[in-house]
Parts: C-alpha cells; sequence; structure tokens
C-alpha cells in the first residue's frame, strides 16, 4: 500500500469515527427522551386517576388525613393489623380502614396491591406490559387469571387506550420500590 | 334479395349488434356498481344478532333441528364445565378450507362459525357462539335459552349469573364477554377443540369425560377438502401424546384441554414459564415440555390462599404439596383454577391427577444428577 492510500484511509477513518460517536450519542438521547415522556404522561395519569387515594396509605397529618408519600403506592402497609371487618348491614354495604388502603364488602376483605417495583412484594413484578393492559381491560389478574377485587375501578381504566395503560405502566415501574408485602385477600362465604 | 339489399341487412345486423352490446354493457355496469356497492355496505364486523336462530345454527328452529350442512364435532379430551353434556358445530363457507400448514395453530376462513351448546339436567341453558369477522377478529356471543326451550336470547357483554342451580348455593355463570376472551385468547389459535391433536383419530379411550367421535375428525376433514396443507405426516401418524403410562396420557390430555389454551409457550402468559399445551409433530417433546415446566417447578410469585407447604407446581409422589392440584381442586374464587367458568370441581379429574402425581418418581437428588450428567459426557 503506498504512503498516500494509507493518507487515505487514516483520514476516512478519523472522519468515521467521530460521525459514528456522534450518531451513537444522538440515538439513546431520543430513544431516552420518548421514554421520558411516556413516564411523565403516566405520572400524570396516574396522579389525576386516583390511584394514590386507595394505594397510597393515608396519615393523620396537622389538618387531618394525608397521603403518606413515603410510602407512595405501596399498597396496605404489612405492619398494620385490623380486627375482622364488620359485616355489611342495610344501605351501609362497605367498610374502609383509616388509611383507605383496606375494604370490607359482600365480596371479603381486600387489600390495595403494592404497586411500587419491589421484586419481592411488587404485584407487578411478573406483569408484561401487555399483562398490565389486559388486567385493567378485563379486572383479572395478568389479564387471564383470578378476578381484581372491589373497589378496584378497572371498569373504567378499561376505557384507556393502550397509550395511556402503557404509560402507567412505565411510570410505575421506575418508582421508588418499596418492599412491603400486602396480605392476601379474605374471600366472604357464602 | 338483391345485391343493394346485402350490405343493408348487414348494416341493421350490426346495429342490432351494438344495441344488444350496449344493453348487455350496461346491465353488467349496473350489476357490477349494485354489487360493489352492497360489498362496501357489507360490514366488516358486525354486532352479534339477538337471538340465537339469526346465527344460522338450525335448519328448523321450532324442532331444534341443526342444519345439516353444519359439522358437529367433539374434541377428545373436552374442557370441564361443571358437567354440562354439551354439543359443538362448525360450519365453513362454501368451497372454503382451514388452513392446517402450522398443525398448532390453524388459521379459518372468514366466515367460519362455531356453536357449542350446554345442557344441565337434560335442558339447554346456553349456546355461545363465535364467528370470524371481515378485519380477522372473532365474534364472541352467548346466548341464554328460556325454561320452555322456545328461545335463546344474547346476553350482555357482562355474562349473566344463576342460569342454572346446582344446588349449595352454587349456580351456572354463563360467562361475560372477558370471561370468553380471557381463555380463548390465551393462545395464538384462538379456538380451542377444534385441532389437530383434539381431533386425532387416534382418541385417548381414558379420557376424563370422553365423549363418542361423531365421525368429524382429521380423516374426515383432510378427506373432505375441509382442511388443507396439514402435514402428510400427521395423518399418517395421528397425534398422540407420548406418555411413560396410559393414565399419564389421560392426565396430560386433560391438562392440555383444560389449562393449555392459557399455559402455553406462544400466548400471553408465557412468561410464567408453564406449558401443558402439546405442540403437534413432536407430541413427545411437548409431553417432556410439561414435565421440565410443571414438576419440581416453583411457583412463580405469590398465589394467595395456599397452603404455606405447596411450594412447587407439582410436587413428585406429594399430591397434597402440588400447587397445581390444590387449585384445580378449590373453588375459591382466588385460588381456583380454571379461573372462570366452573364453580363445581371436576372430582375424577382430581382423583386420577393425585394418583398420578403419587405415582411420579421422586425427583433425582441435585448430587446424583450431576453425576448422571457427567457420566453421560
Amino acid at each position: 500500500m503506498t504512503s498516500s492510500r494509507i493518507v487515505l484511509l487514516a483520514a476516512a477513518v478519523g472522519m468515521a469515527v467521530p460521525v459514528i460517536a456522534f450518531a451513537q450519542s444522538k440515538a439513546p438521547a431520543k430513544s431516552q427522551k420518548v421514554v421520558s415522556q411516556q413516564v411523565k404522561r403516566g405520572e400524570y395519569l396516574v396522579t389525576i386517576s386516583g390511584c394514590n387515594d386507595c394505594h397510597t396509605p393515608l396519615k393523620m397529618g396537622p389538618s387531618g388525613p394525608e397521603p403518606d408519600m413515603s410510602r407512595m403506592l405501596s399498597g396496605h402497609p404489612e405492619d398494620m393489623q385490623l380486627p375482622p371487618a364488620p359485616g355489611p348491614t342495610g344501605p351501609w354495604i362497605g367498610h374502609a380502614a383509616a388509611t383507605l388502603t383496606a375494604w370490607a364488602g359482600p365480596w371479603g376483605v381486600s387489600y390495595t396491591a403494592n404497586l411500587t417495583p419491589d421484586p419481592e412484594t411488587g404485584v407487578l413484578r411478573d406483569f408484561t406490559e401487555q399483562q398490565f393492559i389486559q388486567a385493567m381491560r378485563t379486572g383479572k389478574h395478568q389479564g387471564q387469571g383470578r378476578p381484581i377485587l372491589p373497589p378496584m375501578p378497572w371498569p373504567w381504566f378499561a376505557k384507556m387506550t393502550d397509550q395511556d395503560l402503557k404509560a402507567i405502566y412505565a411510570y410505575l415501574r421506575q418508582i421508588p420500590p418499596i418492599r412491603n408485602k400486602v396480605p392476601d385477600p379474605i374471600i366472604a362465604t357464602q | 334479395m338483391d345485391g343493394a339489399g346485402v350490405p343493408a341487412q348487414w348494416d341493421v345486423r350490426k346495429a342490432r349488434a351494438g344495441h344488444w352490446a350496449l344493453i348487455v354493457g350496461v346491465a353488467f355496469a349496473v350489476m357490477a356498481l349494485l354489487g360493489g356497492a352492497a360489498f362496501a355496505r357489507r360490514p366488516l364486523v358486525r354486532p352479534a344478532p339477538e337471538l340465537l336462530q339469526e346465527t344460522g345454527l338450525y335448519a328448523d328452529f321450532g324442532r331444534h333441528q341443526v342444519d345439516p350442512r353444519h359439522l358437529e364435532f367433539s374434541p377428545q379430551y373436552p374442557l370441564w364445565s361443571d358437567g354440562a353434556v354439551k354439543k359443538r358445530w362448525i360450519s365453513l363457507p362454501a368451497n372454503t378450507a382451514v388452513n392446517g400448514s402450522n398443525p398448532d395453530a390453524w388459521t379459518f376462513p372468514v366466515g367460519t362459525r362455531f356453536w357449542k351448546e350446554f345442557s344441565f339436567a337434560g335442558r339447554r341453558i346456553e349456546t355461545r357462539f363465535m364467528e370470524l369477522q371481515g378485519d380477522g377478529t372473532w365474534l364472541y356471543a352467548t346466548y341464554a335459552w328460556n325454561d320452555d326451550q322456545t328461545e335463546a336470547r344474547r346476553v350482555s357483554e357482562r355474562g349473566k349469573p344463576k342460569a342454572f342451580d346446582f344446588g349449595g348455593g352454587r349456580s351456572h355463570f354463563i360467562p361475560s364477554l372477558n370471561d370468553c376472551k380471557s381463555c380463548h385468547q390465551g393462545h395464538p389459535a384462538e379456538v380451542l377443540g377444534f385441532s389437530a391433536l383434539q381431533l386425532s383419530p387416534a382418541r385417548d379411550p381414558n379420557a376424563i369425560h370422553g365423549e363418542p367421535a361423531p365421525g368429524v375428525d382429521l380423516n374426515y376433514l383432510v378427506g373432505k377438502k375441509l382442511l388443507k396443507r396439514f402435514p402428510k405426516a400427521l395423518i399418517e401418524k395421528p397425534p398422540v401424546i407420548g406418555a411413560a403410562t396410559p393414565v399419564e396420557r389421560t392426565v396430560l390430555g386433560y391438562l392440555h384441554g383444560n389449562c393449555g389454551h392459557c399455559h402455553n409457550d406462544a400466548g400471553s402468559l408465557k412468561n410464567l414459564g408453564l406449558s401443558v399445551r402439546h405442540g403437534q409433530g413432536r407430541a413427545r417433546s411437548g409431553a417432556e415440555r410439561a414435565f421440565a415446566t410443571a414438576v419440581g417447578q416453583p411457583v412463580k410469585g405469590h398465589v394467595p390462599g395456599l397452603a404455606p407447604e405447596a411450594k412447587l407446581r407439582i410436587e413428585a409422589q406429594h399430591p397434597e404439596r402440588s400447587v397445581l392440584l390444590q387449585r384445580m381442586s378449590s373453588r375459591n374464587p382466588i385460588v381456583q383454577m380454571p379461573p372462570v367458568a366452573s364453580v363445581v370441581p371436576d372430582e375424577e379429574a382430581i382423583r386420577l391427577v393425585t394418583q398420578w402425581i403419587r405415582d411420579l418418581d421422586p425427583p433425582v437428588p441435585p448430587a446424583e444428577a450431576s453425576g448422571k450428567a457427567a457420566q453421560r459426557k
């Protein structure tokens, strides 16, 4: 190879490296931007849809009950022991614990799920994005399994678009994980 | 006739021919326009009819005479439906056939219809209906029969409770649309019960709740050219679950028919890693896959309501500690399997699965297993 060809090759490589590096640096940035927008959309939807109302325990603050954001979306606290729920009587068909994370009614007693991405206690740990969407559409665990109990208002979430449900899933998968093993529900005997 | 008259006659004939050509042409154009307009108006997707007879099942609804053009069939491993007596029919559009090139997921021509009739105590209670629509999706509907069996009306998408009283506070629930889809959409095939293994002429004589075959099997379908591009090898050697014993064949067949539509390697629950659906053309490997993903395998995640000692899907020789058996024996809504469409446990299946688990070989200790692996090397 002549010296002129070597110089030409070196110049080509010298020009190509920064161009490729620049392109690679831009690609993830764009992808991250899309993900970030999706997560922000999910945060917005979770906030306005009232998910925190039941999945974040209430604590008593100076002005009355307020959501305990240190346990954001972690469901019914595992260390909260409750006495047996009163049975449904007359028009007072349901009862709620002070945290709004435990609910009793004709179906039995249900405890709100830990929606954080804790690998051992988060309810979504085995959910794919598609299963999350199907769960909201059908009211069934992972879209095909056991029923999601009241008062989870899944029939309204079922009306959301796929894009909105994907955004909620993306947001829930990146919030701070909180280890909290929610008790099993109690099914009313007939 | 003189010479001058010939061209004149020729002109008249030409004029008449042109006239007729014009009429025929206009007629064709009108037909094409009307046909095109009708086709354009024909919806790809339509709502299910309000009454069962409007789906085309019957030739004479008053006498409950099914249209003889429909094919009655019976899967060899039927789904447990709380003891219902079931009848099933398929209708293919004229001059069409099922595409069997993928023996694990047949594809059906647009317009294919299925019906499944459920009877308890000698009375029709409900008939389920599926039709493949122009957009490639299946239409689902359920029809509830009235007490005097003179009408079957479509039920709401939310289903219908208390359709038949079993006693003891239990009753038959006509499934909701979500219930239908949760099972049928658990595998790309979407049609359950009309498949290669289920219609194999080599039927399992011991199948739990097995029904007599009405004659529509793989041989019939291929012979009548209603099933095309189906692998010849599976006609020459019909699908059979490769199992060590007849009991094992029957148990694995039961799990295929009752659990495999959700628990398989191709559907949305594949991430659970439990596959009891048997692929065709490699039936024996299908049995091995069921073993590999169920026997000795820990339950993934937490299942509420289970005994604390139950940690494996199937624990060889210990049916009392096998989650699969616990869940199929339960009718607690958050524990039971299948999760929908049954309020009465299948006692016959529970007995056989219990026996099979008890007779399974004990697990090989890890040290011995690694030694054997080393020996094989």
